[in-house]
């Protein structure tokens, strides 16, 4: 770590006058294996590093920055890309809220996300875990007819920000995952149902649970048919309720929001949700996977409150969405990697718990539908105009109890309408690896299309 | 589940100006260390080797709100090595281009080979097929200024098709890629590919809230792809979309005849059957399609070629990312299942030859069966025919992406530009929703294509990696699919 952080700080020497430089520089070790028919398939293992520079300079209307990367940390790759974020920058335009962070006080928490049991666990106990885990689900039900891939994989990175402002951040975080899919078949129809386990290093993960999972999604789906068209209630499973806050999340990114490209949009203060939503964006709460002590131009991430009781109280900013919008930055800045420039986004939303449990919302619902995967989010959301529709599988609620399965149907409704007509919110809080962990969710007057 | 996007991220980037096209094997790595590389790999018993050495520099510049907001190039070298033994690959990769740096991944990679005794085994090369880009002017020759001057061109034109054109932004990127792949087999093949991409996306706000309208225009081409009356087209494209769904209603929801317009509507093929032809889920039998070759799988009217080969489009290639040329391959022909796409580790283990389909995102990665232009061959039907003679339906101008489960074969596809067809003609706009379909279903509800074929360009997405790819197909009709609308 403090080779890293020496490097990127002998880069910011050569910072000329009327230029401000950031350095991020990552690096890290990947394993990856595949299990199929109780043997390998594919063993991955890899190191690799990178280096984004950013350089900011100053002009008569406002700083310009330009931006340059490399997968490679030799001092002529790095020269390269310095040179060229210097060159990129001439040719922005000068822009009067385009600053880098300056420290600002906020003092970062105390975040253990390394486990280095991932570097010490042998490999060999790390094949055995895919390899079990594809045979714990090909020997879990007899209509399991196939194990797709079973997957484990892990990670150990590093990652150093420091900047001609000021900034100096430095983290580790490891993590390690496993994931199966099963295809089941009752001789005339297969189905597919997928299964995962997080944690900070293999012995977190529990395969079981994965398998388990796995097997009841694929074999309960079996025999579905296509669900007649109806408007009902729609209770998403902890699963799928993550991915739509994710996709609330992105509306309430104060760069979105700026830029008029977010429904979101003039209406802090306005009651946008159920009274039930409470939503929350809190890197600093180790349970989320997404935890961070750091955020993506090196201020100490902290807990934004941006929806309460169904109020829009607040959006998440980076340093330049904030001073664009006459505020001060949320410590919420995200980046893709070395290549990624940093911008605002949520990075682990929670919604208050409810007191229910899945059982209880069936009941409280009576008659509805379960929905169990989404497809097509990438193509049927839109986050500027709310509209939404997704793909389905999942089960028929009736009299407050799982029924037949369904699939090849959509759900539709508005984001915009879908927050203000939840109903019953879950206790069943799953934390996944994305930027929201998520619960069961039921929502009121969702179109189901169908036969 | 594997997915197409059509508005994917822009993540391509570059920093070398000086483009040459020396094969990169003279340059990086030679012959002879490849050749090493290829025995130290296989010293502990792999019965195949293969070493993939690549130079990618990219370049992107957006505009956002009439500002540069950024410029941004990119560089990324190095090698990924992997070494069969059995059924089992193993594979690592290293930024150091070296001698050692490629001996010692070339040892990280043979250690899934647990038995040992392989001893040592010579390889050797055969002379290099070295496939020179098509590109006209090279990414590095192009002035940055240039790009920016065409980014706020196409921004003006957006605007000036309406006032309630509230946001453009417009964005440009190019990549080289060069890479020269070797392997135990003899192999030794260099391509150097060039591509260029613009999109444009624009937001039309009015009293109905917020509407958004996007083209993208891609090439496996310099430069040269974006002429101004290209880009034009594009920004007045998608800026009249955004303000043509201002007057959208909900969509309906239910099965309905649904004409797909040329071009984006290749994306229902992918999808549909696509994904399900990739000898990968085939040999795991874990697609609707394993098993159905010589079968009818779709409507007589359904002829589909997967297609390298074509020149300058998003998913040319030369040869493929295993040193395989590309070729054109008729997966469907009248209906009947023909073939499905490889790979070179998977064809070589049935004993057939690739399809040259092994692509992979990076050097980085694993190559896997992919699809390069995946088209319909157009019909004899005039578009507009088909159009008068469908009583009521959707018009599908633009689908968006879509996502296919190869196993269950339900997919769905979402559109992104779409009107009512009532009596014979199209009528109101629609808000933006997803179609939901069986491949193996749809597919038979072909029912008439016509002869006005276009292609578009997409990024498909498939175990975690990203390559382009070109669909395509004329406007044609599906007797019925379910929209997943909210309107009764």
């Amino acid at each position: 770590m403090s080779t890293l952080i020496e490097r990127a700080e002998r880069i910011l020497e050569s910072a000329q006058s009327g230029e401000e430089i950031e350095v991020f520089l990552s690096s890290g070790v990947d394993t990856e294996i595949q299990a199929y028919q109780g043997a390998i398939e594919n063993l991955s293992t890899a190191s690799s590093s990178g280096i984004g520079i950013r350089v900011l300079r100053d002009g008569a209307a406002g700083a310009q920055v330009g931006t340059a990367w490399s997968g490679s940390l030799d001092a002529d790759a790095i020269d390269d890309v310095l040179r060229e974020a210097r060159d990129n920058a001439r040719f922005a335009t000068e822009d009067e809220y385009l600053a880098f962070a300056r420290p600002d006080g906020v003092e970062p928490v105390r975040l253990d996300l390394v486990d280095r049991s991932v570097q010490s666990t042998p490999l060999d106990e790390k094949i055995a875990m895919a390899i079990e885990l594809e045979r714990l689900v090909r020997a879990g039900d007899t209509r399991i007819r196939q194990v797709d891939s079973a997957n484990y994989s892990d990670y150990i990175a590093e990652a150093v920000i420091v900047s001609s402002a000021g900034i100096k951040a430095a983290y580790e975080r490891s993590g390690a995952y496993v994931s199966v899919e099963a295809i089941a078949s009752d001789g005339s129809n297969d189905q597919t149902g997928w299964g995962l386990s997080a944690g900070r290093a293999p012995g977190d993960l529990n395969i079981t649970e994965a398998a388990d999972d796995a097997i009841s999604r694929a074999t309960r789906m079996l025999g579905a048919v296509k669900a007649p068209s109806q408007r009902c209630t729609a209770v998403f499973d902890p699963r799928s309720a993550a991915t739509l806050l994710a996709i609330v999340g992105s509306a309430l990114s104060g760069e979105a929001v700026n830029y008029g490209r977010s429904f979101f949009a003039n209406r802090i203060g306005e009651d946008v949700a159920s009274p039930l939503f409470t939503l929350v964006d809190d890197p600093t709460d180790k349970r989320h996977f997404s935890a961070s002590v750091f955020d993506g131009e090196g201020l100490a991430c902290r807990r934004n409150v941006l929806i309460e009781g169904g109020q829009l109280k607040a959006f998440v900013y980076d340093t330049v969405s904030a001073k664009r919008a006459g505020t001060t930055s949320t410590g919420s800045a995200v980046r893709g990697g070395i290549a990624g420039s940093p911008s605002a986004g949520c990075r682990a939303l929670q919604l208050a718990t409810g007191d229910l449990d899945q059982a209880e919302i069936f009941r409280r619902v009576g008659n509805g539908i379960f929905v169990e995967s989404l497809t097509g989010v990438h193509s049927g959301v839109n986050p500027i105009s709310g509209d939404f529709s997704v793909g389905v599988t999942g089960l028929m609620i009736r009299d407050g109890e799982l029924a037949e399965p369904v699939r090849e149907i959509t759900v539709a409704s508005t984001l915009q309408r879908m927050l203000l007509d939840i109903v019953l919110v879950g206790n069943d809080v799953k934390w996944l690896p994305s930027s929201a962990a998520g619960q069961s969710l039921a929502i009121e007057g969702i179109a189901v299309s169908g036969s | 589940m594997s997915k197409l996007e059509r508005n994917a991220g822009f993540g391509e980037k570059n920093m070398e100006p000086h483009d040459t096209l020396t094969p990169m094997s003279e340059t990086l790595v030679s012959k002879e260390v490849l050749e090493l590389t290829l025995s130290e790999a296989l010293t502990r018993g792999g019965e195949f080797a293969e070493v993939f050495v690549e130079d990618r520099a990219t370049t992107s510049a957006v505009l956002d709100q009439r500002r540069v907001e950024e410029l941004s190039s990119g560089r990324d070298r190095g090698a990924g090595i992997r070494v069969v033994v059995g059924d089992t690959t193993g594979f690592a990769h290293t930024a150091d281009l070296s001698e050692k740096g490629l001996r010692e991944a070339a040892r990280s990679a043979a250690a899934v080979a647990r038995e040992g005794g392989g001893g040592v085994r010579e390889v050797s090369l055969r002379s290099l097929s070295n496939y020179p880009t098509h590109a006209m002017t090279l990414p590095g020759d192009v002035d940055k200024a240039r790009k920016i001057e065409l980014l706020r061109h196409a921004d003006d034109v957006a605007r000036s098709e309406g006032s309630s054109i509230t946001q453009v932004q417009v964005a440009l990127g190019d990549s080289s890629r060069r890479f020269v792949v070797a392997n135990s087999d003899g192999v030794f093949a260099a391509d150097h590919q060039i591509r260029t991409r613009f999109n444009i996306s624009c937001v039309a706000t009015g009293d109905t809230g917020m509407q958004t309208g996007y083209r993208p225009i891609a090439g496996t081409r310099g430069f040269e792809l974006l002429s101004e009356g290209a880009v034009e087209e594009a920004a007045r494209g998608a800026a009249k979309q955004a303000i043509t769904k201002l007057a959208a209603r909900p969509a309906p929801s239910g099965d309905l005849p649904v004409v797909l317009a040329g071009g984006s509507g290749g994306i229902l093929f992918h999808e549909a059957c696509g994904h399900g032809l990739e000898a990968d889920a085939i040999l795991k039998n874990a697609s609707v399609y394993a098993g159905k070759v010589g079968q009818q799988v779709a409507s007589p009217l359904v002829t589909l070629v997967d297609d390298g080969t074509v020149t300058g489009e998003w998913g040319y290639l030369a040869v493929d990312d295993e040193g395989r040329p590309s070729a054109r391959n008729v997966l469907i022909e009248n209906g009947i299942l023909t073939d499905y796409m490889w790979d070179y580790l998977r064809s070589r283990k049935e004993g057939r030859a690739s399809s040259g389909n092994g692509r992979r995102q990076s050097y980085q990665h694993l190559p896997m069966v992919r699809m390069t232009n995946t088209y319909l061959l157009e019909g004899t039907s005039d578009a507009d025919e088909i159009i008068a003679q469908t009583p009521r339906g959707v018009y599908v101008a633009q689908l968006g992406g879509g996502q296919v489960n190869t196993a269950t074969g339900d997919f769905v596809f979402g559109m992104t530009s779409a009107f009512l067809i009532e009596d014979g003609k199209i009528t109101a706009p629609l808000r933006d929703c997803n179609l939901i379909g069986n491949g193996p279903e749809v597919l038979q509800r072909v029912d008439a294509v016509a002869n006005d074929f276009s292609m578009t360009p997409g990024t498909c997405g498939k175990d975690g990696q990203q390559v382009p790819v070109g669909t395509g197909q004329a406007t044609m009709r599906l007797t019925s699919v379910t929209i997943g609308g909210t309107a009764a």
